[in-house]
C-alpha cells in the first residue's frame, strides 16, 4: 500500500501542499467569494419578499378602493331611487287631485242635468195630463152626453197614468 | 511498476511520484517536493475557484452557472441551520470548502483521463490527507468548544440524566468515542475513495487478463467484468458525494456539540 509504503517520504510534502491548496479554497474561495454568493441570494430572497409585500399592499388598496366605490355607489343608487320614488309620489298626488277636480265638476254637471230632466219630465207629465183631462172631457161628453167637470176628468187620468 | 509487465497493480494508482523539486525543495528540513498529489490538488483548487468565481456574477436572475453555485452555497447553509442553527451561519465557508474540496478531488480522480495518457490521482484516499483535513475540523470543533464553553465544555462527555454513580463509567466512554471522532473521520473517506478505486482496478485487470487469454475467457470473464465495472462507477461516483457529504455533515454535527454541549 503506497499510503503506508511511501509515508516518511510523502507525509510533508502532501500536508504542506494540501495546507497550501485548502487554505486558498478556504480563504479565497469560502472566505471570498462564498459569502458573496449568499449575498446575492439573500438579496435576492429580499427583493422577491419585497415584491410580494407590495403587490399584497397594492392588491389591498385594490381592494378598499372597490369596497369605497361600491360604498359611494350604493349610496348614490339609493339617492336616485329616493329621488325616483319621491316624483312618483308627487305625480301620483297631483293626478289624484286633478282627477277629484274634475269628477267633481262632472258630479256637478250631472246633477243639473238630472235636475232639468226631471223638471222638464214634470213640465211634460203635467201637459200630458191636462191634455188628455181634456180630451177624457170631450170623449166623455161626445159618447155619454156627461158633462165631466175638469177636476175629476184629471183625477180620472191621474188614476190612469198610475197604471202606465 | 511492482508487478510484472503487462499486468494491473491495483496499489499502482496511489503510488506518489515527485513531479518538481524532489531533491532539492526543503521547508524548514521537511521535504515539499511537488508530487502527483500535489498536482491534483492544484488541479482541484483551480477548477473549484473557476466553478465558484463562475457563479458571482451576482444576477438577480440567475443563469445556469450561478444557479448551481446557489444551489451548492444553499444546500450546505441549510445543512448547517439544521444541524446549528443560526449560530451555524459562519461555519459556512469552511464547511463549503471542506465540502466542495473533497467532492472535486473525489470526483476528478474518478475521471477516465487515461484514456487520453493522463493519470487521475485521487489524493483523498491517502490518510494523510484526510488526516490533515480531520485534524483540522476536530481543531475547529476544540477551539470552538472551549471557547464558547471553557470547562463546561467537558459536561459534554455527561449525557444529561445520567445517574450520579454512573459518571465514573459514563466519562471515559463518551471522551475516547469524542477522541476516536477525527480517526473515524479522516479513515471513511479515505477507505471509501481507496477501496473502490481498487476494485475499479481489480476489474479491469479482469477484463485485460481475461480478454488476453483467448475467447472463451473474454465472454466469461471479461465481459461480466465490464459490466460490473460500469454499475461500480456509477457507484463510485455515488460514493464520491456521499463521502463529501458524509464528511461535511459530521463535521458540521461535531461543530453542533461544540456550539451547544447538549
Amino acid at each position: 500500500m503506497p499510503q503506508i509504503a511511501q509515508i516518511m517520504e510523502t507525509y510533508s510534502s502532501q500536508i504542506f501542499w494540501l495546507l497550501v491548496t485548502f487554505g486558498f479554497v478556504f480563504f479565497v474561495v469560502g472566505r471570498g467569494m462564498v459569502p458573496r454568493v449568499m449575498d446575492t441570494v439573500s438579496q435576492r430572497d429580499s427583493q422577491i419578499a419585497g415584491d410580494l409585500a407590495a403587490a399584497q399592499a397594492a392588491r389591498d388598496k385594490a381592494d378598499d378602493e372597490e369596497e369605497a366605490w361600491r360604498k359611494r355607489e350604493n349610496e348614490n343608487r339609493a339617492q336616485a331611487q329616493a329621488v325616483i320614488a319621491k316624483a312618483k309620489a308627487d305625480a301620483a298626488a297631483k293626478s289624484e287631485k286633478k282627477l277629484a277636480a274634475a269628477q267633481k265638476r262632472i258630479d256637478t254637471k250631472l246633477e243639473k242635468a238630472d235636475v232639468e230632466i226631471a223638471e222638464a219630465r214634470y213640465a211634460a207629465m203635467t201637459e200630458v195630463e191636462s191634455v188628455a183631462a181634456e180630451a177624457a172631457q170631450d170623449i166623455v161628453k161626445q159618447l155619454a152626453g156627461v158633462k165631466v167637470t175638469a177636476a175629476n176628468a184629471k183625477s180620472a187620468v191621474k188614476k190612469a197614468m198610475t197604471n202606465v | 511498476m511492482a508487478a510484472e509487465e503487462g499486468k494491473v497493480d491495483p496499489m499502482h494508482q496511489f503510488t506518489i511520484e515527485p513531479l518538481l523539486g524532489s531533491n532539492g525543495w526543503e521547508l524548514a528540513g521537511f521535504n515539499i517536493a511537488f508530487t502527483n498529489s500535489a498536482m491534483w490538488m492544484a488541479i482541484t483548487t483551480v477548477l473549484l475557484t473557476i466553478f465558484v468565481a463562475g457563479g458571482m456574477k451576482r444576477e438577480l436572475v440567475p443563469g445556469r452557472w450561478q444557479m448551481m453555485v446557489e444551489t451548492f452555497t444553499g444546500f450546505i447553509d441549510d445543512m448547517l441551520e439544521a444541524n446549528i442553527g443560526k449560530a451555524g451561519r459562519k461555519y459556512v465557508p469552511y464547511i463549503f470548502s471542506l465540502f466542495m474540496f473533497i467532492l472535486f478531488a473525489n470526483i476528478l480522480g474518478l475521471l477516465p483521463l487515461g484514456v487520453i495518457g493522463l493519470h487521475p490521482f485521487t489524493f483523498t484516499s491517502h490518510f494523510t490527507v484526510t488526516g490533515v483535513l480531520a485534524i483540522i475540523s476536530f481543531a475547529i470543533v476544540l477551539v470552538v468548544g472551549f471557547w464558547k464553553h471553557g470547562l463546561k465544555f467537558f459536561t459534554l462527555f455527561v449525557p444529561h440524566g445520567t445517574p450520579l454513580a454512573m459518571i465514573p463509567v459514563i466519562f471515559p466512554i463518551e471522551l475516547i468515542s469524542f477522541l476516536v471522532r477525527p480517526f473515524s473521520l479522516a479513515l471513511r473517506l479515505f477507505v471509501a475513495m481507496m477501496a473502490g478505486h481498487v476494485l475499479l482496478k481489480v476489474l479491469s485487470s479482469f477484463v485485460i487478463d481475461g480478454t488476453n487469454a483467448g475467447a472463451g475467457f473474454a465472454a466469461l470473464v471479461g465481459v461480466p467484468s465490464f459490466i460490473l465495472m460500469v454499475g461500480i462507477s456509477a457507484l463510485e461516483i455515488l460514493v464520491a458525494g456521499i463521502q463529501a457529504y458524509v464528511f461535511a455533515l459530521l463535521t458540521s454535527l461535531y461543530i453542533n456539540d461544540a456550539e451547544n454541549l447538549h
